[in-house]
């Protein structure tokens, strides 16, 4: 039973959101903080990332938003004095970061007892030769493999092993600094840079080819053990499982085969002493029954938050029940209520885990898929054949893909090489293979893709086929067979995807309604079914639902009474949409149901918390398309939709919604429409007397030279209905201009290419607000740190704002005022704004609520997203008594990049997001944010060398405060030419150090390599291809070399203020509950 | 492939495909929950005159090994000479298939052992309404063969002797310790556990009088079908129960008869437990196992003698899972401790009843 000395537990959070470690440990950390609230135990969590679900109000008891490193833990400690820690829900980082507490004895110093699997046991899995050497002691077979400490062993033991060898930095996230070598050379790369992460490199034989298989294993501490969930990689061995299509349960796994394994994961787990969850990886032979493991995480993880989704074992709060000392038995199935905890699920479903690339927006990324981690998020879809599975699943990674079939035409000039080197576009590579006419065993040849697989989307691409050939006989859509049409969904096949295979004609939009109308007519529509974890043994009273057309009748009954609120997810995380948009969907549901309502969730993400089918009283688990969308409000009937709280995916349904009588809730569709349509939104702004950069609609050279005539460069082009500034850049000169021109026309030939002014130097300040019947009832102004020209995903956000002028405030409050009411916005909105003098331009307004409400909610206190969908179910709510302008802190969210993941990328940012994360961090002062906020996305306070190269003179000057500033702490400058005269002609003493183009010592390269930087501050001069690639080198070694490096002048200054006038010392320990 | 319509005693119907043999069957339909294994559940014989549907969706994936048998007359892979089952009804079946051991597809097997197959049906659907409605009679009628309608009955039916051994069989000849095996439809991998530890084993006809044989312990099969039709071989066991000291292992029928030996009744469950995910808990222990099962009668915990107690329960209907003998070395599982197909947790029962052997 519980051991009740625990009345305090600390929990460690994983920090901002990045390559490798994302949303999972939001849904990981919220199940445990709900397991412990559930046995009265009080709840301190440590996670900067202020956009999560877990440090909302009522997750945990006390929050700190402060990094996830020793450091800082053990103040919290020192300050909290729990009884308990626990180190399983955050990720690597709470691991690494609890090994490091708990080898340093501050654990024994304040005697937290460590909750759940045993420290030594986490050592024990993470350290490579102790993993081989414990598994050894029971006979389990590892990988070959030799740990080494520089890089000469390196190329022995890979001699030794025999080439291709697979190189990797010992503890390290998700395969960071790994990778294949088929030779020396490739070996000699890759082992200097894996050097830079960890002091210990692995070299292996490479399996390339085997299966890969991962088994999430329970046990608690009475020995009982249990594996929740198998899963096998549609990808073989040699793709990060991360980066790999994944299969629960296992396909290809015969009875023999899948216990064999599922014995094996038992017997590692009891010999390792692990109590709560781990996951055991394996590589399995193809041609017998000869295994590996690859490795065991003793934590939840990416894959156990996707195991709890496909399973419906919630595994995170079941681990966290265990680490307080219940034994298995102890716990009620959370499905059913009545059956036990101790259990195997049975699936009577098949899930599919896609990855979600953003590789698009790197300048130079490597696109090849490996051993190490790109993706930044992933889809998870359901079906009862695999080809429905799937062909939801390339729905839902939304990229503009329809499913296997049926997509616009891939440009492959060499399609076996595309198939033999996997890269973001690999299953489309083999959908075009398929249709170049490649069979199942060529393609199994050149990918080691299991057959069983490759025949499955054989089987669509005949069924594309069949429907094609009708097509091309049959003009009538009446006249198609029903048969074929069922077989098709059966398939997965989308409305649109069957409308075009068949050759229907005109605008494609209304013949997916026609479609759906013939469907209907036909009686051809899915069937609601439950995922109950036993397969319908037992009745279950769940409400965790997926759409499939292999059924006959549905598991749900429905009311009809009218009283459900439906909300719409944000699907896919992706770069421009992540948790931010979890959390302000979880408010809404929260609030629905609050008021009386029953909340219904539309999403696919597995690695959220709104996908946790006990936040709300509805889940499907399925497409956020319009056909899907439309399927399931067939069936609830709801009282309305919400599609503001789910970013841009749901707001860009609620045009066709509404042509479908579909309830909107809140702002009206139309006015939705008014503000993405740029032509629309910009005639309003001169309607009603608001300035904007000036701006034109391309429709031919001519005119856009015109255009750039009056205004001049640099413009910023654009399509409309963007996210993140998708395909948005900025061109400094014709050539650019023209080149770019070419790759965005083809960006949508519905909505215009849009060109408008780009003012440089200039503020930029966002309204986060919430209006009822256009009259706004809340707002938040913040504003950037860094000047227009960084996307505001990227920039660091200041608020309340710091130094912007009454007069400016005055106007914007103003100019919000016009456009709500103009728009007659009931709901969340976010306007951006330019300011430069007081002259202010509105950029953008999009009729939703925006990445940065839950940052502005939790620094005012003020929830706007319960707020606006008070105001959207019809609600009056008053105008909160509370201001911005009285508050006594200061709150900075800083953003998280990855670009040490996107190998070769160009860590330089601009109007395309790129960072993968955020955190929010509040303190007394600026400087007090700044400095946990950079120190909460990896940032550190460098010790002696910085090297600086400042870019243009404008830029160079305003660095100059900074620079005095390090010089006055005693800092060694270094900066390269121009930067260097500068500087010394300013007075402040530097060395020169030399590009790597120019000749002369010392090389600035080499002092990166020899660690003798710091920190590297490099500021691109101009937004030039050649600009950029000048200071490439150095940009991408910091990176490679894991050096701090910034590469803005105006946040690299506040950084440089904050730790010149404050240590670390300074920060105050303070929860957030005590900013008052 | 030819339409079929499964018809349910209650008047429910559900359209699929043929991709077995086919002919029309009719049998007692029951679900399956396993996810993997239907080459051994197919030729479990406790599925006699069963027409098994399995809730897993996706049937076929990995084809079907050989059915190659070895020296000992034991099949390599498969739980028995031939498919017991009548029939399997699965949502989509997998033409192609992909193992480095199948010889051939699921389809193509069936279609050799004159076994129907069905496709394309809501399997889920089937099993809420088999839930609700207990286990109960089905066809499978093909849909141009509409007044071709087979007749079966299930209940009262011996099955037992449909499939056990006819005569004496020895396995391991002159290994060392003897034990006699009751075959009331016995699983091979139940044989292989017994060999794998160095015992002869004498598998006996269900309704052999094994008491006039030398041996040093007594197991007792799986079989299918309602355990009250095996009076016999409770006589035979009982005969046995003499001699206090003889070590006695059951499972699943074997439970059963060994507790109706025991004094004990049994009575039909509503829907039976057949999977890979049943857990068990060892009473007055803090020892939990996940059980592969399949059976459709229980014994009644409340009936059992004084002399006993249950020795395992089930985690989520508290049914009985095993008896023990409060003195003498004599126990059972209603589970599969030979698993095959399923989770292999409780094989150490198997050493248990070796250690017994003295």
């Amino acid at each position: 039973m519980n051991d009740n000395k625990i009345k305090k537990v600390l929990l460690l959070g994983s920090g901002a959101l990045k390559i490798g470690e994302a949303g999972e440990f939001d849904y990981s950390g919220s199940q445990a903080l709900k397991a412990l609230k559930e046995e009265g135990i009080y709840t301190v969590l440590i996670n900067p990332n202020i956009a999560t679900v877990q440090t909302s109000e009522g997750v945990a008891d006390q929050i700190y938003f402060l990094p996830v490193t020793p450091y800082f833990v053990e103040k919290v400690i020192e300050k909290e004095r729990p009884d308990g820690i626990m180190l399983a829900f955050g990720g690597q980082t709470a691991l690494n970061c609890g090994v490091a507490l708990y080898k340093d004895g501050v654990l024994e110093k304040y005697n937290v007892q460590v909750l759940g699997t045993p420290v030594q046991a986490i050592i024990d899995t993470e350290d490579r030769e102790l993993f081989v050497e414990k598994l050894n002691e029971i006979d389990v077979k590892t990988i070959k493999s030799e740990a080494v400490e520089n890089a000469a062993d390196a190329r022995r033991a890979a001699a030794e092993l025999g080439y291709p060898v697979i190189v990797r930095a010992a503890y390290a996230l998700g395969g960071l600094g790994s990778g294949f070598c088929d030779n020396e050379e490739e070996l000699n790369v890759l082992v200097e840079k894996a050097f830079s992460f960890s002091p210990q490199v692995l070299v292996e034989k490479s399996l390339r080819g085997w299966k890969e298989v991962e088994y999430e294993v329970v046990r608690d501490r009475f020995d009982n053990c249990i594996t929740v969930c198998n899963m096998e990689n549609f990808d073989p061995l040699g793709i990060h499982t991360g980066e790999s299509i994944v299969i629960a349960p296992s396909q290809t796994l015969s009875n023999t085969d899948y216990h064999k394994l599922r014995e094996l994961a038992i017997r590692i787990i009891r010999h390792i002493g692990i109590v709560g969850e781990c996951n055991v990886q394996y590589a399995y032979d193809p041609q017998s029954e000869d295994y590996r493991v690859i490795e065991v995480n003793a934590r939840l993880s990416r894959s156990s938050a996707l195991a709890s989704k496909a399973t419906g074992y919630p595994l995170a709060f079941v681990a966290a029940k265990l680490g307080l000392g219940y034994g298995l038995f102890d716990l009620k199935n959370s499905v059913t209520r009545t059956t036990s905890a101790f259990f195997e699920p049975a699936l009577d479903y098949v899930v599919c885990k896609i990855p979600r690339w953003d590789l698009g927006k790197f300048h130079g990324v490597d696109k090849e898929l490996g051993s190490s981690m790109k993706s930044v998020g992933e889809v998870m879809a359901i079906g009862r054949t695999f080809e429905e599975a799937i062909q939801k699943g390339l729905r839902m990674i939304g990229q503009g893909m329809h499913g296997f079939v049926e997509n616009r035409e891939l440009v492959i000039p060499d399609i076996d090489k595309a198939l033999r080197e996997p890269t973001d576009k690999r299953i489309f590579v083999i959908s075009k293979a398929f249709h170049a006419g490649y069979t199942v065993d060529q393609v199994h040849e050149l990918t080691k893709i299991d057959r069983w697989f490759l025949e499955k989307l054989m089987n669509i691409m005949r069924t594309s086929k069949e429907l094609h050939d009708w097509g091309g006989n049959h003009k009538q859509l009446s006249d198609l067979p029903d048969s074929l049409l069922y077989k098709a969904k059966r398939q997965g096949f989308s409305d649109f995807q069957v409308a075009r295979a068949i050759g229907m004609e005109g605008d494609m939009e209304d013949a997916i309604v026609a479609l759906r109308r013939h469907r209907k007519q036909k009686g051809i529509v899915p069937v609601v079914k439950q995922i109950d974890t036993l397969a319908a043994e037992y009745p279950a009273q769940t409400n965790y639902l997926y759409l499939t057309y292999s059924g006959v009748a549905n598991d749900v009954h429905y009311l009809g009474d009218r009283r459900s609120i439906v909300v719409l997810g944000s699907g896919a995380y992706r770069i421009g949409s992540s948790v931010e948009f979890d959390w302000c969907g979880v408010q809404a549901l929260n609030t629905i149901r609050k008021e009386g309502y029953r909340s219904v969730m539309i999403n696919y993400n597995p690695e959220t918390v709104s996908t946790d089918y006990d936040m709300c009283d509805r889940l499907y688990f399925d497409e956020l398309t319009f056909e899907r969308v439309m399927d399931i409000l067939d069936l609830e009937n709801p009282h309305g939709v919400i599609v503001s709280t789910g970013g841009q995916i749901p707001n860009n349904l609620a045009l066709r919604l509404d042509a479908q009588q579909v309830r909107i809730l809140g702002t009206s569709a139309q006015s939705i429409d008014n503000a993405e349509d740029r032509d629309k939104f910009s005639a309003m702004l001169d309607r009603i007397g608001v300035d904007q950069p000036e701006w034109s609609a391309l429709t031919s050279m001519d005119d856009i030279n015109a255009f750039i005539w009056k205004v001049g460069f640099p413009v910023l082009v654009r399509p409309s209905y963007v996210l993140s500034g998708a395909a948005m850049n900025v061109c400094s000169n014709q050539e650019e201009l023209e080149r770019f021109l070419q790759l965005a026309a083809n960006v949508s030939k519905k909505h215009p290419v849009v060109v408008s002014q780009f003012i440089e130097h200039a503020k930029e300040v966002e309204m986060d607000a919430v209006a009822q019947q256009g009259e706004i009832v809340a707002y938040a102004i913040s504003e950037h740190i860094e000047f227009a020209g960084v996307h505001s995903g990227d920039a660091t956000i200041q608020f309340p704002p710091q130094k912007l002028y009454v007069e400016t405030v005055r106007r914007i409050k103003r100019i919000s005022r016009q456009i709500a009411k103009e728009l007659n916005i009931s709901g969340p909105f976010n306007i951006q704004f330019l300011a430069r003098e007081n002259d202010i331009k509105v950029i953008e307004c999009n009729l939703r609520a925006s990445r940065s409400f839950p940052f502005v909610s939790k620094v005012l206190k003020l929830n706007f997203i319960e707020l606006a969908t008070k105001v959207m179910l019809g609600i009056p709510v008053e105008k909160p008594d509370k201001n911005l302008f009285d508050l006594d802190y200061v709150g900075i969210k800083a953003s998280q990049f990855s670009f040490n993941r996107l190998q070769k990328a160009d860590p330089v940012l601009g109007v395309d997001m790129a960072s993968t994360g955020e955190v929010g961090c509040i303190g007394d002062d600026t400087s007090c944010a700044v400095l946990k906020a950079m120190l909460s996305v990896g940032y550190r306070i460098p010790q002696k060398n910085v090297l600086l190269s400042t870019g243009s003179t404008k830029q160079k000057v305003d660095m100059l405060p900074a620079a005095r500033q390090l010089q006055r702490k005693g800092y060694k400058l270094f900066a390269t030419g121009g930067t260097s005269k500068f500087l010394a002609e300013n007075g402040v003493e530097n060395t020169r150090v030399y590009w790597p183009s120019e000749e002369g010592q010392p090389q600035a390269l080499d002092m990166l390599r020899s660690k003798e930087i710091d920190m590297v501050v490099n500021i691109p001069k101009n937004l030039t291809a050649g600009e950029l690639s000048n200071g490439y080198k150095i940009r991408r070694a910091a990176i490679d070399l894991n050096i701090p490096l910034i590469t803005n002048a105006r946040l690299a200054s506040a950084f440089i203020n904050a730790f010149c006038t404050m240590s670390v010392d300074d920060l105050g320990i303070k929860s957030w509950s005590e900013y008052k | 492939m030819r339409n079929v319509t499964l018809i349910l005693d209650d008047g429910t119907v559900f359209h699929g495909q043929s991709f077995g043999y086919e002919k029309p069957v009719a049998g007692e339909v029951v679900f399956n929950t396993a996810m993997t294994g239907y080459p051994e559940s197919l030729t479990d014989p406790s599925y006699a005159g069963q027409l098994m549907t399995l809730t897993y969706p996706l049937v076929g994936n990995y084809g079907v090994p050989p059915f190659s048998i070895e020296a000992n007359g034991l099949p390599t892979f498969m739980e028995s000479e031939k498919i017991h089952a009548e029939a399997i009804i699965v949502s989509d079946y997998s033409e192609n298939y992909s193992h480095w051991n199948a010889v051939e597809s699921l389809g193509e097997w069936l279609k050799r052992e004159q076994v129907p197959g069905i496709t394309g049906i809501d399997t889920r659907e089937l099993t809420k309404v088999l839930r609700e409605h207990g286990v109960m009679m089905g066809k499978i009628v093909f849909d141009d063969e509409p007044d071709n309608i087979p007749e079966a009955v299930y209940a009262g039916v011996n099955y037992v002797d449909k499939v056990s051994c006819k005569e004496v069989v020895r396995y391991n000849e002159g290994a060392g310790k003897k034990v006699v095996l009751v075959d009331c439809g016995v699983k091979t991998n139940i044989i292989r556990c017994l060999l794998r530890r160095g015992v002869e084993v004498i598998r006996v006809p269900w309704n052999y009088d094994f008491n006039t044989l030398e041996f040093d312990g007594l197991f007792i099969s799986n079989g299918p079908g309602d355990p009250d039709t095996c009076d016999a071989a409770v006589q035979n066991i009982r005969k046995a129960m003499d001699n206090e000291q003889l070590p006695i292992f059951g499972i699943c029928m074997g439970n059963q008869l060994l507790s109706k030996a025991g004094g004990a009744k049994i009575y039909k469950l509503k829907y039976g437990h057949r999977s890979h995910n049943q857990p068990v808990r060892m009473v007055g222990t803090d020892r939990c196992f996940i059980t592969s099962q399949n059976h459709g009668y229980a014994v009644d915990n409340n009936t059992l003698g004084e002399d006993w107690e249950p020795l395992f329960i089930n985690m989520n209907d508290g049914s009985n899972e095993g008896i023990r003998h409060k003195r003498n070395p004599w126990f059972s599982a209603q589970f599969h401790p030979e698993a095959a197909s399923g989770p292999t947790d409780t094989e150490f029962l198997f050493d248990e009843f070796i250690k017994l052997l003295k």
